[in-house]
């Protein structure tokens, strides 16, 4: 009776086991689930597909060339292909390429990854990435080898590039900010890799963190990435907080446009945040912008000529540009940007003015704008002249602060690559 | 499936797109309205698309720039094949891969779709700089072909009256001579290419200097009939099968 008892009790016992690890089984795959849904957002933050996704290929397989100063670099293969991908890796290995920028073998990755920024990620986030990745289909395609010129191909270099450049590290809270300021800026010095671009880079292909979001010239693409800081360029302390929504989460904005580089950033990256992560973002882009006023820019180019830049500017204007733009430089906001009090004509860099003149283009395809209005290129329409009268016009009237443009700077700006 | 799933993030929710549209216009209208009055955009395509203007033509009639084609009245199969292969560079055109770049499906489509319905009216044609003999070569491949040389007549996929037939196969009158042969020899040298079979790969790779020349120069003299429009589809048995166009 006691056995039997016994008996009956284990069976129960085993009957509960079974019946706890069989809901472990159904709550795991769940939990994968969320994991995996957190991990894609995170990837989409990271903006992890405009490098490892080449334009019409597989999903994350890789071989995106990036031009660089220093040679071409081909981007990996981070599908689950356990030969070619990152199928074998573990947890802790992927966190290591994103946290000290190595392989799982302790070689140096090429600062073209940007982990110098990724390695302000948390473990958890990056555990959810690497959940992600490993989720989407694997792809067996091999990594093509970098294409450096000597000295550069030797990767012992990165070593003297880590010591200057690169600080471990994950993001550590400012205790006196908000908990939205402290999201913002995680997501723009961490995942959103922004210093990237918007911190000047030096001959050696490294970005100093004390000119951090200081702005420069992206190297090789030619188009100039605004300071953060400073409100004549992309410092947006004077915006509100939805204009800087608008602007980066759909792609245009009462106050300007995303265009160049900038738009490939929308439409892969940030038009997939929610709404409180990009309006944390701006909380924080719009700090970085407050107490830097306004100061006068002083004219590079003789008065005289200047003038006459300035009357032959207005007739090209009158002519091509009005029609959207109008006379007085409002535009017809949020579709054809205003030129009037828009930063990123005024920035002391004249190369992006001088290049949407040339090139024109469409702000990105999004949910929230999903047939943008496109800007004509005049490359074939209007001389080395009539481009920089235009440009210079459109940077000196209706309150605009910037400097005189010279036909030869738009002619060096032709052959910029466009892609 | 994560592809499929990003493709329809990016392509589809046609629905969602527009309500989305709808709120933000909605936004806008409340901004617009609280701040100093500006004037609106015109909703229209027309308005949307003067990026194309400077090199299309106002209606995509073309311009006198012998390198840009002629959009309107093309199929809008044809059209769309083009701007996807632009923006994803599997045609390679630095301006126009630089201009389409981030613009999902369905708007290329609207775009396609708008010019394949314009009607402007027609630039005259050119007066073609070669020989009689040269242009009677021409007349020749285009309406004959070289069995020979294994070159099936452009009538036998573009029409009869050269232009086109829905869904996919574009007109070839209203173009220049320098954008035909320049786009022969992107067939031919793999900086335009298209879904495999790619058959326009096959026919410029069997084409000499000299046929090309000629099939371009003599398509460039021949003017745009009455009613540009493509036959229907399934008009046209193809000689060849075409990646591009499904038959």
């Amino acid at each position: 009776m006691q056995i039997d008892r016994l008996l009956l009790l284990a069976v129960l016992a085993m009957l509960a086991l079974l019946t706890d690890s069989s809901r472990l089984a159904i709550a795991a795959p769940a939990g994968d689930h969320d994991l995996v849904a957190k991990g894609e957002y995170l990837a989409h933050a990271g903006d992890c597909i405009a490098c490892h996704t080449n334009p019409g290929g597989a999903l994350f397989a890789g071989g995106f060339p990036m031009a660089t100063p220093f040679g071409t670099i081909y981007s990996s293969n981070i599908t689950p292909d356990p030969t070619t991908g990152i199928g074998s890796w573990t947890a802790d290995q992927f966190y290591g390429a994103m946290h000290t920028g190595r392989f799982p073998d302790g070689g140096l990755i090429y600062p073209a990854m940007p982990f110098a920024s990724y390695t302000k990620v948390t473990r958890e986030d990056c555990d959810a990435i690497f959940a992600y990745l490993r989720s989407v289909p694997p792809v067996h395609q091999p990594n093509r080898p970098n294409d450096l010129r000597f000295p550069f191909n030797n990767r012992q270099l990165i070593l003297g590039w880590r010591t200057l450049f690169f600080q471990e590290g994950e993001y550590q809270p400012d205790r006196t900010k908000s908990a939205e300021w402290n999201r913002g800026a995680y997501l723009v010095e961490g995942l959103g890799h922004c210093s990237m671009c918007h911190t000047p880079i030096n001959a050696l292909g490294g970005s100093s963190q004390s000119q951090a979001f200081e702005g420069g010239l992206i190297p090789m693409q030619n188009w100039y990435a605004p300071s953060l800081t400073s409100n004549k360029e992309a410092g947006l302390g004077e915006w509100s907080i939805e204009e800087i929504v608008d602007l980066l989460r759909i792609g245009v904005s009462h106050r300007g446009a995303v265009y160049g580089p900038m738009a490939e950033v929308t439409y892969d990256s940030l038009q997939y945040l929610n709404d409180t992560d990009v309006r944390a973002m701006a909380v924080y882009l719009k700090s970085l912008g407050q107490g830097n006023p306004l100061a006068p820019e002083v004219s590079g180019i003789p008065a005289p000529e200047s003038s006459l830049l300035m009357s032959f500017g207005q007739t090209v204007y009158s002519t091509h540009c009005a029609i959207c733009h109008a006379a007085d430089g409002r535009g017809m906001p949020p579709d054809y940007p205003p030129l009037a009090g828009n930063p990123s004509i005024q920035m002391e860099s004249s190369v992006n003015p001088i290049r949407m003149v040339l090139n024109g283009g469409f702000p990105p395809g999004t949910a929230g704008n999903p047939m943008p209005y496109g800007m004509p290129p005049f490359a074939q329409t209007l001389s080395d002249d009539e481009v920089a009268a235009v440009v210079t016009y459109i940077r000196a009237v209706w309150g605009n602060r910037g400097s005189a443009v010279s036909a030869r700077q738009a002619n060096e700006l032709r052959t910029a690559p466009l892609d | 499936m994560l592809n499929g799933l990003r493709r329809v993030v990016r392509n589809g929710g046609r629905q969602v797109d527009r309500a989305i549209l709808l709120v933000s216009v909605m936004l806008c209208s409340a901004a617009v309205a609280a701040a100093e009055p500006t004037e609106h955009a015109p909703d229209t395509m027309e308005a949307r698309l003067r990026a194309c203007v400077p090199c299309h033509g106002r209606q995509g009639e073309g311009t006198n720039n012998d390198y840009f084609p002629r959009l309107a009245g093309k199929p809008a199969g044809y059209l769309m094949n083009q701007l996807v292969a632009f923006r994803d560079g599997r045609r390679r055109y630095p301006p126009m891969n630089y201009l389409l770049e981030y613009q999902a499906d369905p708007y290329l489509q609207k775009i396609a779709d708008y010019f394949a319905a314009l009607r402007p009216l027609p630039l005259p044609p050119t007066v073609a700089d070669v020989s009689p003999a040269v242009l009677a070569r021409g007349r020749e491949l285009v309406t004959e072909g070289d069995r020979a040389h294994g070159v099936p007549p452009c009538s036998g996929c573009h029409g009869p009256k050269l232009t086109g037939m829905e869904p996919a196969v574009p007109g070839l009158v209203g173009l220049r001579a320098a954008y035909i042969s320049a786009q022969l020899g992107a067939f031919r040298y793999g900086t335009r290419t298209a879904a495999a079979p790619d058959c326009m790969q096959l026919v410029a790779a069997s084409l000499t200097e000299t046929d090309v020349t000629a099939v371009a120069a003599w398509l460039a003299s021949q003017p745009i009939p009455p009613d540009p429009s493509p036959v229907p589809k399934g008009t046209l048995s193809m000689p060849l099968a075409c990646g591009s166009e499904p038959n």
